[in-house]
């Protein structure tokens, strides 16, 4: 095998795809880098915006070079209100550093603003929702996958085929129902919606992974005394955590940054953070540090769980369903 | 890995509970509590500062929920449609009036009103018809006026004093650069500051409204057409659009606010409202902007263009006079449990005392005793402005389908003046023809 | 039948040993409560957005009498010139989308498979974009698109000279449609990317190595082994971009909202002018109606010939 590895060299002028030359490296390389710094040419835009003042950050032209200010992280997080010179005087001196920056331009602060809410709403819905979906999707994906279940293609398709309802025509109805049974604006709401639409990636993703794990192993466990379930639990669960974790992070993506559904359905109590951040007013404008910080702060978590989890994305995304 | 998947659904309980408590708003005081609703801008923090006089008077506390204007009206309409109890108060839209009170949303006062002792005439008659009455011209009231507003228009003092344009203006057009008083004038400026260069940048000549989503190029353009002659109906017969909507005169603004827009705006401003026309006229890039008059008190104290920087002017005239008119009223939603307290917060806000603490803060009052107080004038450098437009205010519909005769507006008139398409004179007849198939879905015509 | 089958296809001393719920109850067990979630959040809902399509019912009328008006929406939509242009718009984006963003991550995924030092990390950092919330990304693109204040105009002026104030992204009728459609793939061309990358990660040494002793040039590798066996992965990536686009509203909402005019109405924006702004909820659930099942048509024709091209 060794042998046929390595091309005598002079013999074919052909480049082993399998071993690229270093010049193809190279090359690919300098492409790659060249497309990875232009693509975060406007995310490093936003990082910088978050700490430009707000004159500044629209500043004609732009401005590249400039003195920073907290002013966009105080502003995300509190609301304020003007005050004449004379009140201003008046007051105590500034306690924090929100209150310094607001009194700089003539405010005072008035109270926390829905940020941290919303952020929490986004926690709570998102990572509630991926539970429910990914918990519902193994399930069904193991069953679809071990037993003879009767119009499984059909069923497939079917759950497939909950994803292309744009989601404006599917929150008319859902609109009107959730009225009727009191769901509207609750997070509880919000968790079964996105575990609905979740479900259906959730159940193609895993069933692929399901059906790469040998039936041998929990046929094995069963002949060793175990239940079905049991088997399922302690043999399958384990070999496929890679696949439920890949699964995991695109249904989160999903229900962290979703829109549509957060504009449509909700409002005071469980409004989540991505219809919040593009309405961040300032005095009058858009307040765009504090959108820019509002943006960068929200895109942590994900990032974080991306980054620990990136080996399993890459897994994850050879499911089953192109795999014979 | 097993580990940590076991794990994950109690760190993620634990973080976000963790963030919840963190993100909670104040406990509530013993007493009520009512919540007040209005969109996120200047005069609604104005607001939560005029509140605490009422919470010190009636012990009742008040929360309040600000929505930004782009989502304002889907989220409160919204939340009123599925008889939402989020708002005890809503200071709503003056286009909302009509729907609100055709479907029972708001409380009707002129028993509160009569009962208190609360008089309409106290409150200028323009405010009156704007704000709280549905039908219209009828002595039915279903919100008390609490925010005057109307389109206004701030221009670059420092700019127009510069005496080097002084000269070349007065050379060119054989009168004094200043405010402009018609629309003709106003061409003027605007061409003279088109592409001037002024401290080193390249600046442009005015703003106008755009905005394609809700309101903006409608309310625009319509401060064009009021002063041109346009007319929704005929006075005298409602609902008789012909010749009125699609006039020679509604043609002619129509093509003037084209005109404007393609030669003296700076680029860009394709999708623009409020807060554009801020950020534009705070990094200035244009000479003049239009904007509502709630905006003015904030920028008169703004750092880089406020205080001597700054002036303001009507809306221009031509055959005749008007201006768009904005403001809102403050109602009482039906659907709220705390009605006594509501009203009482009304009653309060009605007091001449109030009104007045009211426009010393920031915000437009509607009320007599401040409007005519003979100091009123002086005591803003926009307050004689203010009083003229509202002299002059005319609104758009206010019917309860008004959101599709909106709507049909802003394409017209956005397809014709941003996106090129066709002619005014079809845009005008397109409209026409949109709002008369509304009303006869409505069974206002027939 | 299922219990009689599992016990049939095992062998005899299993069959005795098998404890606990039958097999048939875990499978119903299992797919149960997915069902139960989709019909409720999914086809009752879509039942009733059938029912209304036949209606007037509007939402915020919510006291009015509901009169059944039949085919009238359907034949008013099919009919309506108006709705042509919406449909043209997703047409447009839906194209352009997918044919650059299955060439650029197609491209790129090649290029990374190279596996030249540090590509894990440029990887990772390409794929960030996709994290972020259409919303956010459409709100603060049309930020960058503002010719005085924002960096796109800038960056193209120093790139080719030409002065940033002259042109215009977002308010151009002629560039307008280009501008979401260059934000689209700026964030979801690294999805693309994943998934070509996995199947050019799929693909077995040996293949290669036997060519290789075949002689075969690299081009001839490429085109007859390496494409054809990552086709069902591009095929997967197009299907699922395409029916995520189709259904496109938060960037265009934020970055547009449909104009300048008309010129990037697309279909979803047309729906929420419809039914939330207009409360014309009958009308809206005929549209709706009809969107669902052009897609569902498409999709199908699609997945079929998905499987067939897998199953070569």
């Amino acid at each position: 095998m060794s042998a046929i590895l390595v091309p005598p060299k002079g013999l074919s002028t052909a480049h082993s795809v399998v071993e690229p030359t270093a010049f193809a490296k190279r090359l690919a390389a300098t492409v790659v880098v060249l497309y990875a710094v232009l693509t975060l040419v406007p995310l490093v835009w936003i990082a910088l915006t978050a700490i430009k003042s707000p004159p500044d950050s629209i500043s004609y032209p732009p401005k590249v070079v400039f003195q920073p200010s907290i002013e966009g992280l105080c502003n995300l997080f509190t609301t304020r209100s003007r005050q004449t010179e004379e009140y201003l005087k008046s007051l105590p001196p500034p306690a924090t550093v929100c209150d310094e920056s607001a009194r700089r331009n003539s405010m005072v602060v008035v109270s926390r603003s829905n940020y941290l809410p919303r952020f929490a709403n986004s926690l709570v819905i998102a990572f509630g929702s991926t539970l429910l979906s990914v918990g519902l999707g193994v399930m069904a994906a193991y069953a679809f996958s071990r037993f003879k279940v009767p119009g499984k293609d059909d069923l497939m398709f079917f759950i497939l085929s909950t994803r292309m309802m744009p989601p404006i025509a599917v929150a008319i109805p859902i609109y009107l129902m959730y009225r009727e049974l009191g769901l509207s604006d609750t997070k509880l709401g919000m968790i079964l919606l996105y575990s609905a639409v979740n479900v259906s990636l959730a159940v193609w993703l895993l069933k692929g992974f399901i059906d790469e794990i040998p039936r041998e192993y929990e046929e094995a466990a069963m002949v060793d005394g175990y239940t079905r379930l049991q088997a399922f639990r302690k043999v399958v669960l384990p070999q496929a955590t890679t696949g439920i974790v890949a699964t995991a992070i695109f249904c989160l993506i999903f229900a962290w940054n979703e829109y549509a559904f957060a504009v449509l359905l909700t409002s005071g109590e469980a409004q989540t953070a991505p219809p919040f951040i593009p309405i961040i007013i300032g005095e009058g404008g858009q307040d765009w540090p504090a959108v820019a910080a509002g943006t960068m702060l929200f895109l942590i978590p994900i990032l974080v769980f991306t980054v620990l989890l990136r080996r399993h994305l890459l897994r994850g995304i050879t499911f089953g369903a192109v795999r014979k | 890995m097993n580990a940590l998947l076991r794990k994950l659904p109690a760190f993620a309980a634990i973080a976000a509970t963790g963030v919840l408590s963190l993100g909670s708003t104040a406990a509530q005081a013993q007493g009520k509590t009512i919540t007040l609703c209005w969109a996120a801008w200047d005069p609604a923090n104005a607001l939560v500062e005029l509140s605490k006089d009422f919470t010190a008077k009636s012990g009742v506390n008040m929360k309040f929920e600000f929505v930004p204007w782009p989502n304002f009206a889907d989220r409160m309409l919204n939340e009123l449609n599925s008889k939402g109890k989020l708002c005890d108060l809503i200071i709503g839209d003056s286009q909302w009036i009509g729907g609100a009170a055709e479907s029972g949303h708001y409380v009707k006062l002129n028993d509160f009103f009569a009962k208190e002792g609360i008089k309409m005439s106290d409150f200028m008659p323009a405010t009156v018809l704007g704000y709280s009455e549905w039908p219209k011209g009828t002595p039915n009231y279903w919100a008390l006026p609490a925010m005057g507003d109307a389109l206004g228009w701030t221009y670059r003092k420092d700019w127009f004093a510069k005496p080097e344009l002084r000269a070349e203006f007065k050379k060119t057009y054989s009168r004094e650069l200043e405010a402009p008083k018609t629309w003709t004038e106003f061409k003027q400026v605007a061409e003279f500051f088109s592409g001037r260069m002024i401290d080193g940048k390249k600046v442009y000549g005015t703003y106008l409204f755009t905005e394609r989503g809700s309101e903006g190029i409608t309310m625009g353009v319509s401060n064009v057409l009021y002063p041109m002659g346009f007319k929704y109906q005929d006075p005298k017969k409602p609902y008789a659009m012909d010749g009125y909507v699609n006039s020679a005169d509604a043609i002619k603004g129509l093509e003037f606010y084209k005109s404007l827009y393609k030669c003296c705006t700076p680029p860009g401003l394709t999708n623009s409202y409020m807060g554009e026309g801020l950020d534009a006229f705070k990094s200035g890039q244009v000479a003049m902007m239009m904007n509502w008059f709630a905006f003015f008190p904030g920028l008169y104290k703004d750092p880089n263009v406020g205080g001597e920087k700054i002036g303001f002017f009507v809306n221009p005239s031509d055959k005749t006079t008007g201006s768009q008119l904005g403001g809102q009223g403050i109602s009482v939603v039906a659907y709220s449990p705390n009605r006594a307290e509501s009203l009482a917060y009304i009653k309060w806000f009605a007091t001449p005392e109030v009104q007045k603490k009211w426009w010393a803060l920031g915000g437009y009052s509607c009320h007599k005793a401040v409007l005519q107080d003979p100091g009123f004038k002086k005591s803003a450098p926009f307050a004689a402005e203010f009083l003229t437009a509202m002299d002059q205010v005319v609104d758009f519909w206010a019917d309860p389908s008004y959101a599709q005769l909106l709507l049909a507006e802003q394409k017209r008139i956005h397809d014709f003046v941003v996106a090129d398409k066709g002619t005014a004179k079809e845009a005008l007849d397109g409209l026409l023809a949109d709002w008369k198939k509304v009303f006869k879905e409505d069974g206002k015509m027939k | 039948m299922m219990a009689e089958r599992a016990a049939r296809s095992t062998p005899a001393p299993l069959a005795l040993r098998m404890r606990g719920l039958s097999d048939r109850a875990i499978a119903w067990l299992f797919i149960a409560p997915t069902m139960l979630l989709l019909l409720a959040i999914n086809i009752f809902p879509l039942i009733w957005t059938v029912r209304l399509s036949f209606t007037n019912f509007r939402a915020n009328r919510p006291n009015a009498e509901i009169v059944g008006v039949g085919i009238d929406h359907y034949v008013a939509i099919l009919t309506d010139p108006d709705v042509w242009g919406p449909m043209q718009a997703t047409a447009h984006f839906l194209f352009w989308t997918i044919l650059l963003q299955t060439l650029i991550g197609f491209t790129l995924a090649y290029l990374i498979d190279r596996k030249f030092r540090g590509h894990g990390f440029w990887t990772t950092l390409i794929l960030i974009p996709m994290m972020l919330s259409p919303a956010v990304v459409g709100n603060f693109w049309a930020f960058l698109y503002q010719p005085q204040i924002g960096l796109f105009n800038y960056i193209v002026s120093f790139a080719t000279g030409i002065a940033p104030s002259s042109f215009e992204m977002l308010g151009s009728v002629k560039l307008a449609p280009w501008s979401i459609i260059i934000v689209d793939t700026w964030m979801w061309t690294p999805y693309v990317m994943l998934i070509c990358l996995a199947g050019l990660r799929s693909i077995p040494d040996y293949i290669y190595e036997a060519a290789e002793v075949d002689r075969a040039s690299a081009w001839r590798q490429f085109w007859s082994i390496t494409l054809p066996m990552v086709l069902p992965f591009i095929m997967l990536a197009v299907l699922f971009r395409g029916i995520e686009n189709f259904k496109m509203f938060d960037l265009v909402n934020l970055l547009t909202n449909g104009g300048p005019g008309s010129t990037t109405e697309v279909v979803s924006i047309t729906l929420k002018r419809e039914a939330f702004e207009k409360w014309r909820t009958g009308y809206s659930s005929a549209l709706a109606i009809i969107l669902f099942v052009a897609v569902f048509g498409l999709a199908n024709i699609y997945v079929k010939a998905l499987n067939a091209v897998k199953n070569r």
